[in-house]
Formats: C-alpha cells, structure tokens, sequence
C-alpha cells in the first residue's frame, strides 16, 4: 500500500516537474526578454505564483476552480496544477538567473556573426547557463517531490495521506512516520545520486 | 592598400543616448571600401559606442547608417543578414567557451546554412592556418593565451566572409608581449583589402596600416586625417592635447 503511494507521489513529483520545467522556461526566457509585454507578464506570474503558500493554491485549484467553472478536477490534476505552477515560477527564476549568469559579450559575439536571437540563446548562451542552473535546478526538483505531502490535504492518496490512512487503522503512529520519512529519504537520495552523474556530465572542460 | 571610389558605410546625423545621457552627438562619415580606419581618443568620447552602432549592437538614437548602400537602420531591415556581412571583434574576444576552437569559428556558418560541416571545417582550419593556430583546433578557449583568443576571435569573425571588420579595442586587454601577434594579423587583414574600423590606442598601429584617423571626443569626430597629418601634426587643441598623454 504504502509503495503504490510512492508510486502515486512519484507520479505527481514527475508530472508536476515536467509542467514546472516548461512554464519555468517559458517565463524565465520571458523575463530576459527586452520586450517589455512578455517581461512583465513573467513578472506578475513569478509574483503570484510565489507570494501565495501552495497549501492555498492546491485548496484553490481542487475546492475552488470546479466552484467557479463547474469543471470538478480530480485530485492529481489539481495537486499537479497547483505544483506545477508553484515550482514553475521558482523554475523560472533559476532559469532567468542561469542565463543573467552569462557575460553579456556572449550574446553580443553570437549576434556579430549574424546568428538570430534564437539560435543565439540555444547555442550559445543556455549551453552556458545550464551549467550554472543545474544545481539549482536539483534542489527544486527536491523541494518539489516533499511539496507533494502538502496535496494530502486535499485527498490525494500519496505517501502522507496514505500513512494517515494506516495510522488510523493501526495506531502505530512513531512507526509509521519513520517509515514514511525513511521511504522519501531513499528516493530523494537515489534522485541526488542521478543528478549528481547529471551535474559532473554538463560542466565542460575549463 | 587599395582603397576604390565605393562606399562601404555612411554615416548621416548619426546621434545616441544612452537614457538622458548623450554618447554621440551627430557624427558624419564616410568609409570607403578597403579603407581602414582607426579611431582614437580619450575613455568615454563615445568611440566603442560608435563603433557598436555600425552593426547595430546599439540602436541609434537619430540619424542614418548606410552599409554599402542599405540603411541599415531602417525598419525592415534583416540586422541578421547585415551583420553576416560584418565580422566584429571584441576587447575581451568573447569567444564560446563550451565550444573548442573549431566550433567556435564553424558555429555561425553552420548554423545559418552558409556552408555544410564539411566546408567550414576546412575553412576553420584554413583560417586558424592563417592566424598561427592550426594546432589549437580542438582545444577549449580556457587553454588558450590571450593573444591566442583575440587571434581565434579574429579568425571566427572572418568564417562569415564578411567585406567589413570592426574591431573593439582588440589589443587593450591583452599583456604587452601578446599585442604585437595580433596587430600582425590585423595588418596582414588589411594589406588584403578589408575594410576595417578600428577602435584602438595602439598609435602606431594606427600610424602604420591606417588610411585615415578620427580622433572622437565628447560625442564628436574633433578632427580627422591621414595618420601622419594627424599624429604628427594635430590642429584641435584637444587632440593635441590628448596625444601629449598617450604619445
């Protein structure tokens, strides 16, 4: 019981990861922009997304959205929601971070020659940046997979929910939040140890 | 050095501002091609900010820049297409430091379809040939001295076949010893015909492969002239003045 929760856990770190890593992207890349439409919308997005406790914003895409639209959302997609626009906004901030962390003459180099802005920022300047981003980026994704036991407030049988359901059952209660707390220790160390192979395969020569 | 009647770059009324700070305050200039062109005068006169305004690394702020014969500044110009045709380079080289040296000089020709892998492979090595650095080819820029850089920047600009070359103070960072390996290449450049702006302080560089000096300050061309007019027997009382410091 207790390993399909970490399944479902999983799942939910995943696919919230995956949404959070495109919006980050997307915003982070607003946020550099010299257009100042596209900056500010980053902007208002990074705000909100961090100024609210995703405690809020998890009771607000389960409980709140189907109140406004009707459109009931089961627990994995509002929770994934709810993650993913949470990590996406930090997401974003590491990613503008990343590529503000590159000297200024690279672009302009890339520009000189004739490269378009585009074709500028991947192959030039996000190479760069990944390097520096990538610690951060681990950290997040870290942060992200704990966040999830914040969504067993609105019923999502991952490892929290789960370990509360067993508990009311068998009242082994130290026991059970030992396990609990050992169970996401093996991943996010397993996790660490993936990205780590990660980290040392981007940074480059010099 | 042989300069034709054509015109590579005009410059009409140009003017920048940098917020309510004006950095060049109407400059007027014609470059002939093949010319090569030195610019000289004292930090802060504006000169890299007029050098970066002729493949628009700066938007200007009024007036007209025409590259043999396109305004360059004008709304529906491709600026990507204008600057295949500029090679630039830069005081701190600026070189990819995730890419050797190969890539780096293939990266832009490749990219934009110019040439195929194999042809600007060979081209690479023909110019890193050129510069003294064929051996270097599949280094990384980080082992790599800085006359070594400027030199593989210089090579990279040129990849791209470009009819004119702007130089950014290409010697200013680099330790005396290393200065000379790339004024040689720069010359060896410009008794080939390109046309070359540079900003510089090395005045005899400018003495000896320039065609013409301007001499900028306080966001005006003060004065200009053949090198040996100008170095040697200035009249604006500011140039006098500031080759009294530097000479």
């Amino acid at each position: 019981m207790l390993l399909i929760a970490m399944g479902r856990t999983l799942e939910l770190t995943f696919l919230s990861l995956f949404f959070a890593t495109v919006i980050g992207l997307i915003f982070g890349l607003f946020n550099v922009s010299r257009i100042k439409f596209l900056h500010a919308i980053a902007y208002i997005y990074i705000d909100i997304a961090r100024g609210v406790p995703l405690i809020v914003l998890g009771f607000f895409t389960y409980f709140g959205i189907p109140g406004i639209t009707g459109v009931k959302l089961s627990a994995l997609v509002a929770g994934m929601i709810a993650l993913s626009l949470n990590a996406g906004a930090y997401m974003a901030e590491i990613i503008r971070a990343g590529i503000q962390s590159v000297d200024k003459g690279q672009m302009e180099a890339a520009r000189s020659l004739g490269l378009p802005y585009r074709k500028a920022m991947s192959k030039v300047v996000m190479p760069q940046a990944i390097k520096t981003m990538v610690p951060s980026i681990i950290n997040q994704y870290i942060i992200t997979l704990k966040d999830t036991s914040i969504l067993s407030v609105i019923g999502f049988p991952e490892l929290v929910k789960t370990g509360q359901i067993i508990i009311a059952r068998t009242y082994e209660t130290a026991l059970m939040w030992v396990i609990v707390g050992v169970m996401y220790l093996i991943v996010i160390t397993i996790l660490s140890a993936i990205a780590k192979r990660l980290e040392r395969r981007v940074s480059y020569a010099g | 050095m042989q300069v034709s009647s054509e015109t590579a770059i005009k410059i009409k009324g140009l003017k920048k501002s940098f917020g309510s700070l004006e950095v060049l305050k109407g400059m007027d200039l014609e470059i002939k091609k093949g010319e090569v062109v030195c610019l000289i005068g004292p930090s802060g006169s504006g000169k890299s900010t007029f050098l970066r305004c002729m493949n628009r690394l700066e938007e200007i702020t009024a007036g007209q820049i025409l590259v043999n014969g396109n305004d360059i500044t004008a709304s529906g110009t491709n600026i990507n297409k204008v600057r295949e045709n500029i090679g630039m380079v830069f005081q701190h080289f600026n070189l990819f430091p995730h890419l050797t040296v190969k890539k780096n000089i293939t990266l832009a020709p490749v990219e934009l379809k110019l040439m195929s892998k194999e042809e600007a492979d060979k081209k690479a090595i023909e110019l890193l040939k050129m510069v003294g650095l064929e051996q270097k080819a599949n280094v990384h820029p980080a082992q790599l001295s800085g006359g070594q850089k400027q030199r593989v920047a210089i090579a990279r600009a040129l990849a791209m076949n470009p009819d004119i070359m702007l130089f950014d103070e290409p010697t200013s960072a680099l330790d005396p010893e290393m200065v000379g390996e790339v004024l040689n290449v720069m010359k060896e450049l410009a008794k080939k015909g390109m046309t070359m702006v540079v900003v510089t302080h090395e005045m005899g560089f400018a003495r000896e492969v320039s065609d013409r000096v301007l001499f900028l300050d306080g966001g005006y061309i003060l004065e200009e002239g053949s090198p040996e007019e100008l170095l040697s027997n200035p009249k604006n009382p500011r140039t006098i003045d500031f080759l009294n410091k530097v000479l």
